[in-house]
């Protein structure tokens, strides 16, 4: 990434207050797709018995990831919002461990962006969760 | 021909809001999203009190769409353990000192969840319902819905599926 690019992610996420309480940060945002971290925590943690992260977590992760994946895309004007956004958890995540996120802008009309996202704590060929998104866009013209 | 004298209320409503206290306080996650169950009956909301940290565009005002899926997913996940929960705790099967001491029962897993965004979730309290469509031994089927000011204009709905845990075989 340039420094421009590595600034404007640097702001998008210090810009978004839940972001920002869950620890997650941009190492990849560029052209429709976007790379995000977020480390674990205690106070993440949904299932008390393993001290694996909710899915609740994840899935604000995967959410902030898609989003800023729309708004990274060359064609994209201003914001976005979800208009829907549908999990598949295939494992629980390692407690103690980070998980990370790509999420890509698939195809773009002038309303909406599609939007496919994995995660994982580690091992990308073994993913945690999986996600297809729609969001609001507005293409440049 | 009598049926036995019922409980007193008192001890009725304090074994179930005990239930319901250990099983929230449980997950931290709810903590950190500041939810929590109001319980009419065995009928539960779910409420997510507005926290600045909740928000997701601070320009609109929004909830952030990650805390509102958590929201939906939580109280889902609490609504079937809590349906699990009723008959162990009414029959006396379930102990509430083991409740107090963290002796809770499993939660059910998530399979998948769908998130439907219906308006951008306002910087207020918010309300969820889940409803159960089918719970069987191994999967169960939940639908939520989640409103702010009217109870007819939801701003988010989600319907998941969960993996239910097994009971342990004597």
């Amino acid at each position: 990434m340039s420094t421009d690019q590595i600034k404007f992610a640097q702001q998008f996420i210090e810009a978004i207050p839940h972001a920002k309480a869950l620890g997650m940060t941009v190492t990849n945002l560029q052209d429709g797709v976007a790379e995000l971290e977020m480390p674990y925590d205690d106070r993440f943690i949904g299932d008390p018995d393993t001290g694996v992260i909710s899915g609740g977590a994840i899935s604000a992760l995967m959410d902030t990831c898609c989003g800023a994946a729309v708004v990274s895309h060359p064609d994209m004007n201003g914001a976005t919002a979800t208009i829907d956004l549908r999990i598949d958890y295939m494992r629980a995540a390692k407690p103690g461990d980070r998980i990370i996120a790509r999420a890509e802008v698939y195809h773009m009309t002038r309303t909406v962006a599609f939007v496919r996202a994995t995660s994982h704590d580690n091992d990308p060929d073994n993913p945690v969760a999986t996600a297809t998104g729609a969001f609001t866009a507005e293409k440049t013209s | 021909m009598s049926r036995p004298r019922p409980e007193p209320v008192q001890v009725v409503k304090q074994r179930r809001d005990a239930t319901l206290t250990a099983l929230v306080q449980s997950i931290p996650y709810c903590e950190f999203l500041a939810i929590e169950f109001d319980r009419r009956g065995d009928e539960l909301t779910g409420i997510m009190r507005y926290r600045e940290t909740n928000i997701g565009n601070p320009l609109l005002p929004a909830l952030h769409g990650g805390a509102t899926a958590a929201f939906l997913e939580i109280t889902a996940v609490i609504g079937l353990s809590w349906s699990r929960l009723w008959q162990d705790m009414e029959s006396g099967a379930l102990s509430l000192d083991d409740l107090e001491n963290g002796q809770l029962p499993r939660l059910p897993k998530t399979i998948d969840f769908t998130v439907d965004y219906l308006r951008s979730g306002l910087p207020r309290d918010a309300y969820a319902r889940a409803r159960i469509n089918r719970s069987g031994r191994r999967y169960a089927s939940v639908h939520v819905e989640a409103w702010q000011d009217h109870r007819d204009k939801l701003f988010a709905q989600a319907t998941g599926h969960f993996l239910m845990p097994q009971k342990p075989s004597v």
